[in-house]
């Protein structure tokens, strides 16, 4: 308060040494492994979770062989496809995705990014992390019990997901509920974490307005998965009561192949609307993460501040708030209540539109930008160019009235792999690109990247891009083998095996990046502290990679938002955000 | 899901409430070289600042809040289906809602003697709670057993199964309160005065206990069927 | 360079694939035109959006590629054409949402001549009802369901006795008449899909659920199940037939009503619980 009344010019008394707070590791396995420090936890969480998204990449190349050559691969019966088609949905929608941006990114970059020395409870983030990776291994037990995992969608629809002849119908839905309410407990654990540094751990002269969108969109994100994930941690409990207990939150009474169970008076449209009040937000859980970080690289790698900040602010909020309000869109044809339709399909579309001003403004951050077509710079053009197109894919599900022919058809599944699958993880690839350098002091091999880039993003324009028209031709999701079937021509197949090369030389490829991540390690150009020229405060650490605590002696103070590029006037096209001094009457005359 | 919509409604007004103080309209390119007067790291700022773990606690409360509520949804969804009859409420429960309210005003006296400096008022008071909030366990155990007795078991009745389901899911609440009440106790046991940081913990261990008082007392309106009036108003919206 | 050239060729290819490709939805067989006719409003508004926001970076990237000597221009924001974009967004968006919500008032509005057809799913099989001669579908339920009543009709409701009920056959519709369709499930959830009929709906045990439609020309379609119900999910296939209307009547006198049903069933049925009983003791 009594800075603020002073000119910019004044010398601010630097912040308190807050290093007493923290737990300082003394032996190998508290430094390394039971950790409390961010940063480690950041990795743990991003190695477990790759190393998870590892199985559900293999089992898509799976089952796209089924679909192309069906009986090619004897082992893969109608079985184990779904067994593959539902762990592969549920590791990459919450395993991987979810645990990468949130417990990943958001665990190295927040602290870094608000000028904290560490989450406010490291305890409990360590916690997190370990019961995440419980839940991991819960998970991956559920490959070697008796019947296999659960194959009943990811969705996990009741009443199918609990009978006994489903597969997995044994073991493996218990473990994956068991798994999900681990992942829940130790996602909340975390989350708390993110949510009170964003609040508490700012440095000084951090105003929320001065907040990289990165942390924006983390922060908003894990605001509404605090929110979100209660729906399915409830959804869960219950059917495990469903399961194991013999209740009937969900079942009705049902007759299984001929028998009358004891089930009754449930009602399946009631897990349907839990499982979606998580699973859409969940949607943008993964989305806004990925919107906060593209923003940064475009602005990083083009040297222009990001156009409308303000306005890209406002927009993270209003879909964040907007998103718990669109979940039905998933149950058009669920059967429920008809009238509901005018009021979800109003809400899907009104969102399209703060989402919109985030794709122009990306544009027009890139427009008289200083365009360096840097790796991270390429994989953010790709995400806008494929988020874009699932996006406006996502107006036809989303008007309720198109959806009905296309809802349960491949239509839908190119459009989430589209715009939640290849968009956010082509902006994973960009930030792990963009980061490297700062968590081990190298930069990643460029040859390498190229090649992985440009297989990866044409690569997956060609498998989800002519994958729509299968679905517009009419053939479902979630189909063992189309089989005989009038409407659908033979050129469709010879679609589908073309999808499959592709999936199969897109898949190939993430090993070359593996690859590279490892050999770069000993062999890449080392990168200083700060080799992008970027403003914000993660650049700025006396060591790189950045020491347990961050900072040194003295916590950093902030002078300027994170924006500061190519300021008329200024020596550098850069200055960082912790850099003093005053620039305000140029920007004026400017702005 | 009207009632988590509306639950949705109130954290949404919380969350505007404080960005409406955050400056959210300002301009910050125009604003360099100065320290903002909303920055939440400032400690030379003079103004109190709340603690890491107050703030951390009201976060986690939403949480649970939002667990709760989904289950009232969900109940309340099931209640408006056909085949649906109200299981009675054991006696014993009004008298372990008494209990847990005796359990809270406990911790109020303690987080108050806490605030006084009194270690001796603050260990009585502590452990009184414990005793009261294991005694609110023991007798919701009860209470069970008296349901089973009485015919009504966990897979037979929907709305036996939603009440052994969502009063265990409280218990487990409490029973984790209740490890933290007991490194309170710990703490006051081994202190020669309050510290700092036994006050918090005791401060946030009552704030815990008003708010699963609250959360138990809308849940027992739920199954003794008080809600009933509104359950119908909710029934109205969703058709 | 090759980011531009990629970057153009992504959007004047996906245009060239969607006008050029050989795959498009199946020719209509029912009077949802109305959606196709708002699917392809959805397909020109997005496709404009498409093919000018990856030109526009194609155009950015092209001429504002990194240069030692230039910098970047310094423009924080720019209200008005921030505000403008918005709006014709938002004007784009009432452009799909006004007609989507228009048909989806029709929708689900049944015209009150609809005849009425019951489809019944289980594990994996399609199952047929039609009211019989009193215009009226019986009351049924899964606790109902057993070997001889499969699709759980209430013995005492008089008005479901003369229901005709077609287990795992062919399904007829006279064309040119509005139908709407009660769907059912015994089990899991199912989905009644015939991509031709463009509407589709899911089937909830416990519940019934609908939707409407005529047929407009006559047929034979495949149906399918659009809703994951389990390992036989993709040979969950059934037939539907739209006939002519003197082709339909003719179909409709040779199919068994519930009640022809029970009576064939009487003979047969009563001795196989006795078979299946002796069988242990035999063994």
């Amino acid at each position: 308060m009594v800075d603020a009344s002073h000119d910019g010019n004044d010398v601010i008394t630097p912040a308190a040494v807050e290093d007493v707070e923290l737990y300082h590791p003394h032996s190998w396995w508290t430094r390394y492994v039971f950790s409390q420090d961010a940063k480690v936890i950041a990795i743990q969480y991003a190695c477990t979770a790759i190393a998870i998204g590892l199985v559900a990449l293999v089992l898509s190349w799976l089952m796209r062989i089924q679909l192309a050559f069906p009986g090619a691969l004897p082992f893969i019966d109608a079985d184990r496809y779904y067994q593959f088609i539902t762990m592969h949905g549920m590791i990459m929608v919450i395993y991987l995705l979810t645990a990468l941006f949130l417990g990943g990114f958001g665990n190295y970059l927040i602290p870094l990014m608000v000028g904290a020395r560490d989450m406010v409870f490291p305890y409990a983030n360590m916690l997190s992390y370990w019961l995440y990776l419980l839940a991991v291994l819960v998970l991956v037990a559920s490959f070697f019990t008796p019947g296999g995992p659960t194959g009943a969608g990811w969705t996990l629809y009741p009443p199918q997901a609990i009978l006994s002849n489903t597969p997995g119908g044994e073991w493996g839905i218990i473990l994956m509920l068991v798994s999900l309410i681990i992942f829940v407990i130790g996602f909340t654990m975390g989350g708390l974490n993110y949510v009170v540094t964003v609040l508490q751990g700012r440095t000084r002269g951090m105003t929320l307005m001065r907040l990289p969108l990165t942390v924006w969109g983390i922060f908003t994100a894990t605001v509404m998965a605090l929110l979100a994930f209660p729906a399915l941690f409830v959804a869960c409990v219950m059917m495990l009561f469903d399961r194991m207990a013999g209740t009937s939150f969900f079942m009705p009474a049902i007759v299984e192949m001929g028998e009358q169970l004891k089930h009754g008076g449930g009602s399946p449209i009631m897990f349907q609307h839990l499982f979606w009040f998580f699973g859409h937000p969940e949607v943008y859980i993964v989305a806004l993460p990925a919107f906060g970080i593209v923003s940064d690289l475009i602005s990083t790698h083009a040297r222009k501040n990001i156009f409308g900040y303000r306005m890209m602010v406002w927009a993270i909020v209003i879909i964040g708030a907007l998103s718990f309000v669109v979940w039905a869109h998933h149950m058009y044809v669920s059967g429920m209540n008809p009238y509901f339709g005018y009021f979800f399909a109003t809400t899907t579309l009104i969102i399209a539109v703060p989402t919109a001003i985030k794709v122009y403004n990306w544009a027009l951050t890139l427009w008289r930008g200083n365009i360096h077509l840097t790796l991270p710079m390429l994989f953010s053009l790709a995400f806008i160019v494929t988020f874009v197109n699932g996006g406006l894919t996502g107006l036809f599900l989303g008007n309720v009235v198109v959806d009905v022919p296309l809802s349960d058809t491949m239509f839908v599944v190119a459009h989430f792999h589209m715009v939640m699958g290849v968009a956010p993880i082509l902006v994973i690839f960009g930030a792990i690109y963009h980061w490297y350098p700062k968590v081990t002091g190298r930069m990643l091999n460029e040859a390498m990247g190229q090649l992985h880039f440009w297989i990866t993003f044409l690569g997956a324009y060609l498998i989800f891009f002519p994958m729509h028209y299968v679905g517009l031709v009419g053939v479902p999701r979630r189909y063992y083998e189309i089989g005989e079937t009038s409407f659908v021509p033979a050129s469709v197949h010879d679609l589908n095996v073309f999808i499959t090369v592709v999936a199969l030389i897109v898949g190939a490829a993430q090993m070359l990046f593996l690859f590279n991540l490892v050999w770069s390690l000993r062999h890449g150009r080392e990168a200083g502290g700060n080799p992008w020229r970027a403003t914000t405060l993660e650049w700025q650490t006396p060591q790189t990679p950045p020491v347990h605590g961050n900072w040194g002696k003295e916590l950093p103070i902030v002078y300027r938002w994170a924006y500061d590029y190519s300021v008329p006037g200024a020596a550098e096209d850069f200055i960082p955000q912790n850099q003093p001094g005053t620039l305000g009457v140029t920007r004026e005359a400017v702005a | 899901m009207s009632a988590m919509i509306l639950f949705l409604v109130v954290i949404a007004a919380i969350i505007a409430w404080w960005l409406a103080g955050q400056g959210l309209m300002a301009k910050p390119w125009l604003e360099v070289g100065s320290i903002g007067a909303a920055s939440a790291g400032d400690h030379h700022a003079g103004s109190p600042r709340l603690p890491a773990q107050k703030i951390g606690l009201g976060v986690f409360l939403a949480v649970v809040g939002a667990l709760f509520t989904l289950f009232v949804s969900a109940y309340l969804m099931r209640v408006s289906t056909q085949d649906w009859w109200t299981t009675p409420v054991p006696r014993l429960l009004y008298v372990n809602t008494g209990i847990l309210f005796a359990s809270s005003l406990c911790l109020q006296r303690a987080a108050t003697q806490a605030a006084r400096g009194r270690l001796e008022g603050l260990r009585t008071a502590l452990l009184a709670g414990l005793a009261t909030a294991l005694a609110f366990v023991t007798g919701q155990v009860f209470a069970w057993r008296q349901l089973v007795a009485a015919g009504y078991t966990l897979s037979d009745d929907a709305a036996a199964s939603f009440f052994y389901v969502i009063s265990g899911l409280h218990g487990l609440h409490i029973l984790g309160g209740m490890v933290a009440l007991a490194r309170a106790v710990r703490f006051a046991g081994r202190e020669q005065a309050v510290s700092p940081r036994l006050r918090l913990g005791v401060e946030l261990c009552a704030v815990y206990w008003h708010f699963m008082l609250a959360v138990w007392l809308v849940l027992l309106a739920l199954f003794a069927g008080w809600a009933g009036s509104v359950v119908e108003f909710c029934r109205q919206l969703i058709t | 360079m090759a980011v531009v050239l990629v970057l153009v060729v992504i959007a004047v290819g996906s245009v060239l694939f969607h006008l050029l490709s050989p795959w498009w939805w199946t020719p209509i067989a029912s009077n949802w035109s109305y959606i196709d006719h708002t699917l392809v409003i959805t397909f020109w508004i997005t496709g404009v959006v498409f093919v000018a926001v990856v030109l526009f970076l194609a155009y950015c990237v092209w001429r504002f590629r990194h240069d030692p000597g230039r910098r970047a221009a310094y423009e924080p924001e720019n209200r008005r054409l921030e505000g403008g974009l918005a709006a014709g967004t938002a004007l784009g968006v009432v452009a799909m949402l006004a007609p989507g919500l228009f048909v989806w008032h029709q929708f689900i509005t049944v015209p009150p001549d609809a005849a009425q057809v019951e489809v019944v799913g289980q594990q994996w099989l399609w199952s047929f009802r039609l009211p019989g001669a009193d215009g009226k579908l019986g009351r049924a339920e899964t606790r109902d369901v057993s070997p001889d009543n499969a699709l759980g009709i209430d013995k005492a409701d008089a008005s479901g006795l003369d229901d005709i009920v077609i287990e795992g056959g062919e399904l007829h519709l006279p064309v040119g008449k509005p139908v709407k369709v009660l769907l059912r499930s015994i089990d899991v959830l199912h989905n009644f899909y015939v991509p031709e009929f463009r509407a589709k709906m899911d089937m909830i045990p416990g519940m019934v659920t609908y939707f409407w439609l005529t047929p407009t020309r006559t047929g034979t379609f495949d149906i399918l199940c659009a809703e994951l119900c389990g390992v036989g999910h993709s040979l969950m296939r059934g037939t539907v037939v739209v006939d002519s209307e003197a082709d339909y009547q003719t179909w409709l006198a040779e199919q068994p009503t519930f009640t022809q049903l029970q009576a064939q069933a009487e003979p047969v049925g009563t001795p196989v619980p006795a078979e299946i009983a002796q069988a242990p003791g035999e063994r």
